[in-house]
């Protein structure tokens, strides 16, 4: 059981990459972006381009870090794939949701808009690299280490853990520190206002994008890496994503981090009762429980 | 020397006119104020001049320069401000930050404008870390005043800035726009509270059904027993 929790706070730190972006794009664009789940996948096949088809034509060493399954390949194909994940992300917004902002459409056009996205992108994935499932680094097992109370932990998971909290506490920063991060907070408080504050509001949504699509390339990889690639990974993610966002309340980035923690150990606790197969159906279930019980998530409310 | 000028405006939401043929000007360091009933157009008029909405007809011009259907973020740049009736504040970020919006297009070290604005409201200064959307209405209306003062406007155009406050801060706040006015600033405010309003105001406009029906000093209008009847309630 305690293991199951460590697996799950793993799981859920690698929702929190997708949930945390998907809130962002809510806050200030308020609409459901569909496509999120796949820019996690685009992440993660971008990095597994570049570590098995673009690294080794460079002559870039296939060692791995001490007991971990992964060497200086992925460590470069991560930040690269991230900022090519944003660059698409930014070069979608330019291309699809601001004609539709300009002709001011409404939330559903642009959530079926990202629908229509999130297709694209799988199918092209689909097409390049086929719908069987991929490793970075097939058939090694790597050991895993034993922690109190029989917990077992491979090191890609504490790495994963750590990774993740590392970007959450740069975003943090980012947000509270930096004017772009106040002005994105801003926005999303008011857009209106913002824009009669002098605040160059198209710029925001350019970092949202960026930002939001960056993080969910990371998500992707590190479940890569954690588990395996599959052009259908960021789309089984969609269901657990928006679960914690709305836990967290829309919109509400600290919020969706939590969220994400509380669907990531849900879903793998279940499995301690239920089939694995089950796992979406948990996150189904909880979305439905908190739309009932408390549609403005836990830490909503407080707007205004 | 004027300041800013509106002339022939006709404005409106979509296809509907709201505004009709409306002129009006400021002079350096005024207060005008632009009074009438619900419905009458006066925040329509201020929309139009800020370049929220497009006039359908007329000219904005703010002192040498035309401005008509600029958008808003350009207009700020060029000197002056605005403060809408609702919505006005950034209520999850903290008052601090909320001020540092108003400097937004500014790439210069502001922290003696910030200085200036605690000088000018100092209960917001011990709470400048504090979110404000926990705070009052009339505590909410300063920070709003605030941010759009941060960039040292020539015009600062208020959208009913007693709307929904207690009587006693209507008092206070009206004290703080003349206060603002004393810096050197030329004000528009638009209000329902038109007494309060004509007292500190040196010129004024009433509108009513998107026309302009009546302008002269604030005293005169205040004194007009016809205008009174009909406009100000008795």
């Amino acid at each position: 059981m305690a293991e199951l929790i460590v697996y799950g706070i793993v799981l859920g730190s690698i929702i929190a990459l997708g949930a945390i972006g998907l809130t962002l794009v809510y806050g200030i664009l308020r609409f459901a972006n569909f496509a999120h789940g796949d820019l996690m996948t685009a992440g993660a096949y971008v990095a597994l381009f570049l570590v098995t088809g673009i690294f080794p034509w460079l002559g870039i060493p296939d060692t791995t870090f001490g007991s971990l399954s992964f060497g200086w390949r992925m460590t470069l194909a991560f930040p690269i794939a991230m900022a090519c994940v944003a660059a698409a992300s930014i070069l979608f917004d330019r291309i699809l949701y601001r004609p539709l902002r300009r002709k001011q459409s409404g939330p559903v056009i642009m959530a079926i808009s990202a629908l229509g996205a999130s297709f694209i992108i799988r199918m092209i994935v689909i097409i390049l690299w086929g719908a069987d499932y991929h490793f970075y680094r097939p058939g090694v097992l790597r050991p895993a280490i034993m922690l109190p109370l029989e917990i077992k932990i491979r090191p890609d998971q504490i790495l994963i853990l750590a990774t993740v909290l590392s970007l959450v506490i740069l975003l943090y920063l980012f947000l509270q520190r930096t004017k772009m991060g106040k002005a994105m907070r801003a926005t999303a408080d008011n857009m209106e206002l913002a824009r009669v504050s002098g605040i160059d509001t198209e710029r925001v949504i350019v970092w949202t994008w960026g930002i939001g699509g960056a993080l969910a390339a990371a998500g992707g990889i590190l479940y890569g890496i954690d588990v395996q690639l599959h052009p259908g990974m960021g789309w089984h993610f969609l269901l657990p994503l928006f679960a914690a966002t709305i836990l967290g309340g829309i919109g509400n980035m600290y919020g969706a981090l939590i969220g994400a923690l509380i669907m990531g150990v849900a879903q793998q606790v279940s499995t301690f009762y239920l089939m694995p197969t089950y796992k979406p159906a948990v996150a189904f279930v909880v979305m439905i429980l908190i739309l009932l019980v408390r549609p403005q998530g836990i830490f909503g409310g407080g707007r205004s | 020397m004027r300041v800013l000028e509106a002339r022939n405006l006709t404005s409106g939401y979509g296809e509907t006119d709201i505004l009709h043929d409306v002129s009006m000007k400021l002079e350096e360091k005024e207060i005008v104020s632009i009074i009438g009933p619900n419905g009458a157009g006066k925040s329509t008029l201020l929309k139009t001049i800020f370049g929220i909405l497009r006039p359908r007809q007329g000219v904005v011009r703010l002192g040498d320069e035309e401005i008509t259907g600029l958008n808003p973020d350009k207009i700020v740049r060029k000197g002056m401000s605005y403060v809408p009736q609702v919505n006005n504040v950034f209520p999850s970020l903290t008052i601090q930050e909320n001020l540092e919006m108003g400097a937004f297009v500014r790439t210069d070290d502001y922290r003696d404008r910030l200085q200036e604005m605690y000088d000018l409201f100092p209960l917001l200064k011990d709470r400048r870390n504090q979110k404000v959307g926990r705070l009052s209405g009339g505590q909410r209306q300063m920070v709003a005043m605030g941010r759009a003062l941060m960039l040292d406007p020539k015009v600062l155009l208020l959208d009913e800035p007693s709307a929904s406050l207690a009587p006693l801060l209507v008092e206070m706040i009206f004290e703080k726009i003349g206060d603002i006015n004393k810096t050197g600033v030329a004000i528009i405010v638009v209000e329902q509270n038109a007494r309060e309003t004509l007292k500190i105001s040196d010129r004024g406009y009433v509108l009513a059904t998107g026309r302009t029906v009546f302008e002269d000093t604030g005293k005169a209008i205040l004194e007009n027993k016809e205008v009174g009847k009909l406009y100000l309630g008795g």
